[in-house]
């Protein structure tokens, strides 16, 4: 893999994705009416996918592999966590937050999703945890207020807490 | 009637509640313009759930209000800490900062709010006269040319956002079909649903939008550890009064520079996918080569805050012009507001404006009035945006990512749609990581319907394909399409001074003379002529420059 540049590699993952999303279009019913098949389009989009990842495949071959100065060498785990670090806090949050939302319901997942969000990626002290308690607590408890009461919205309510 | 419609109108817009909601409105424009990091689009976007329970008119002009806020708010942080707030506000820091740090904040920003006015009127003045005209051409349309519009729209989009068309072309591919999961609009038979009932009720698209967007720009910002936890700016206390009157008669002098500018970015709006971004610079290099002091810019040259700030505003008229006329936004945030249209179960289309006169007439009307608020709100804004300075960016991130769930969750009481935030979060932070262009994307995801529809009623009249390419406007549509696709490689020829390029310009004007000679009529036909004669002349031109040249 090391003499392919990022982009051979979007586009083979491109290749396969349109060869899979075919094979999909195939199990589509096809109905006794209508002038076009529900497949038609679907397969339309994927034949130009299927041409364009193609293209884009030859012209990053043909780029040739990474420069040294676009190359990131494979450093660990520990390295791989350090970079992208505050983007994975985000997606396990988010997900934790979606998972939790039918037991505990919005107000507390959402206020909960906040203030753990601020606090792995701000600053951590007594203080900052309490400036972002507050926060959470204002802005996520404004917003469920102004949905709930002002709006006429029934935001999720969790199943253990009732709110 | 016209009279009937527009007071009905004037009482829409004038409503105490709205006209609160739309000075609201355009203060989180302001702000979130003039925030770093913090896109027009994505505070159009997250405006969205909060307008779902409004009337459309009352949705549509806080919307609007936001955006013209937004397209003003640049100017702030651009001037006062030469960070442009927006990519719309990029020009305006080159002669906006290096005039503040001359001793002179108030009047650059006098000159910039006040730009920012007259670009928004004469876009607004603009699009009330060119809407109706437009969508009058657009009744003409039949389903093969709304197809062959949609897929110009989609190849200009491609060509316009960025260096790789190809990658342009494959993130509108994947907007058309991420469009097509779920029940297939018109036999309702499912698609792509893997047997998953979250897959067969279909992506919702405001949550695709606000994922692919807001959620994919948050993670882009706080992804660096240090600099997410930075304040904004670290400028200290900035203390400032806008000099109204000065830059007032500034602008009275330069009044061309004003209108030239507005002209660019009203053109730049309608084209599709080219926004505020692409306008500034355009007006500002306009601007500086019609100079007679071109020297002077880049170090506080009034006509350089004047010329991006007019064009930037006058954007917006130009991208809700083909959405008002023909269903087809212009740019991001008009692809936003076709959202907010389509969910108050309002399809634009060219008889948009005579089939819902009183809304049509309300987003003009919104449009006019959101800009004089925006004059007035300047002053005020200034002092928030220095608190908001200090605001550090992982705040902003995690606060907007627990309310966008909220405001998701609102738009159809589906938890589901959460989901899709997450999932198009993740996909829109790895396609910015990879380089391919939001915009077409968007905009394949907003119009994929549209084109799908209309293929569909196309094949249900006749079941013969060349129509798609003899009929005047498919072929017209075509044609554009087809160079717009070429264009990124016209660009880099020229850089590179091939000598093709030269006969580009004669090409396109020769190809496009044929459908405008089919159309028929007295005009038409004229103007078909007279894109003959022009490409003769350029040609000519091109072949003996080429000649000399050799």
């Amino acid at each position: 893999m090391s003499s392919l540049n990022r982009d051979t590699f979007v586009a083979i993952v491109l290749l396969l994705a349109c060869g899979g999303l075919y094979l999909a279009t195939l199990e589509i019913r096809e109905p006794d009416y209508g002038q076009l098949s529900p497949a038609t389009w679907p397969r339309m989009i994927i034949a130009i996918l299927t041409l364009l990842s193609a293209i884009y495949l030859v012209q990053s071959v043909r780029s040739g592999p990474a420069q040294e100065g676009e190359k990131t060498e494979w450093a660990g785990f520990g390295a791989f966590f350090a970079r992208w670090r505050n983007v994975l806090w985000v997606f396990a949050l988010f997900l934790g937050y979606l998972l939790i939302l039918p037991w505990v319901g919005m107000l507390i997942g959402g206020g909960a999703f906040v203030f753990l969000l601020l606090t792995v990626l701000g600053p951590f002290s007594g203080r900052d945890a309490l400036v972002h308690a507050v926060i959470a607590l204002i802005t996520v408890g404004g917003m469920w207020l102004l949905f709930t009461y002002g709006l006429g919205v029934i935001l999720p309510r969790g199943e253990l807490t009732g709110i | 009637m016209v009279l009937d419609n527009l007071l009905l109108a004037f009482a829409e817009i004038g409503s105490i509640q709205t006209l609160l909601l739309m000075i609201v409105g355009v203060g989180a424009g302001l702000l979130a313009g003039s925030v770093p990091g913090f896109t027009i689009a994505m505070a159009v976007v997250l405006t969205l759930p909060f307008t779902f329970s409004m009337p459309p008119a009352q949705g549509l002009a806080t919307m609007i209000s936001v955006l013209v806020g937004g397209l003003s708010g640049g100017l702030m942080s651009g001037i006062l800490t030469g960070i442009p707030g927006t990519p719309s506000s990029v020009a305006t820091t080159f002669d906006g900062f290096p005039l503040a740090r001359k001793g002179e904040p108030g009047f650059a920003l006098g000159l910039g709010v006040w730009s920012s006015f007259f670009g928004g009127m004469i876009s607004a003045v603009l699009l009330v006269l060119f809407a109706p005209q437009l969508a009058r051409i657009g009744l003409e349309f039949q389903p093969w040319d709304f197809f062959m519009l949609v897929i110009f729209a989609l190849t200009v989009t491609a060509s316009l956002a960025g260096e790789n068309l190809i990658k342009g072309l494959i993130a509108g591919a994947m907007g058309l079909l991420v469009r097509t999961v779920g029940e297939d609009e018109a036999v309702g038979v499912g698609r792509f649903d893997f047997g998953s009932d979250y897959l067969l009720s279909g992506f919702d698209f405001i949550a695709v939008l606000i994922g692919l967007f807001a959620f994919s720009q948050l993670l882009s910002d706080v992804q660096d550890r240090s600099a997410a936890q930075r304040a904004l700016t670290d400028r200290g206390n900035i203390r400032v009064r806008i000099e109204h009157i000065r830059a007032l008669k500034e602008l009275a002098k330069r009044w061309t520079v004003v209108v030239r500018s507005a002209l660019i970015g009203m053109f730049t709006g309608i084209l599709p996918g080219a926004g505020g971004s692409i306008a500034n610079i355009l007006a500002y290099d306009q601007a500086k080569k019609a100079s007679k002091e071109p020297e002077t810019f880049g170090e506080g040259n009034p006509e350089g805050v004047i010329a991006p700030e007019s064009s930037n505003n006058a954007v917006e008229g130009g991208a809700l012009t083909p959405l008002m006329a023909l269903g087809i936004p212009g740019d991001v945030t008009a692809a936003i507001m076709l959202g907010a249209l389509l969910i108050h179960d309002i399809v634009p289309s060219p008889s948009f404006i005579s089939e819902q006169p009183v809304l049509a007439y309300s987003i003009f009307i919104a449009f006019f009035a959101a800009n004089f608020i925006m004059l007035g709100m300047q002053s005020v804004m200034l002092r928030v945006f220095v608190l908001v300075t200090r605001i550090r960016m992982y705040m902003l991130a995690a606060v907007i990512l627990g309310l966008a769930s909220i405001g998701v969750f609102a738009l159809n009481n589906v938890a589901d749609d959460i989901w899709t935030l997450l999932w198009f979060g993740i996909l829109g932070f790895f396609m910015r990581q990879f380089g391919f262009p939001l915009a077409p994307m968007i905009l394949g995801v907003v119009l994929g319907n549209i084109a799908e529809l209309n293929l569909s009623r196309a094949l249900a009249i006749s079941s013969d394909y060349s129509l798609f390419f003899t009929r005047p406007w498919a072929l017209f549509f075509l044609i554009i399409a087809l160079f717009s696709a070429v264009f990124p490689l016209f660009q880099k020829a020229r850089s590179e001074g091939k000598k093709w390029v030269r006969y580009y310009a004669p090409a396109l004007l020769m190809c496009i003379s044929l459908p405008l000679l089919m159309m028929g009529g007295m005009v038409r036909p004229g103007l078909s002529l007279l894109c003959l004669c022009l490409a003769a002349f350029l040609g000519y031109r091109a072949f003996k420059s080429e000649a000399a040249s050799a």
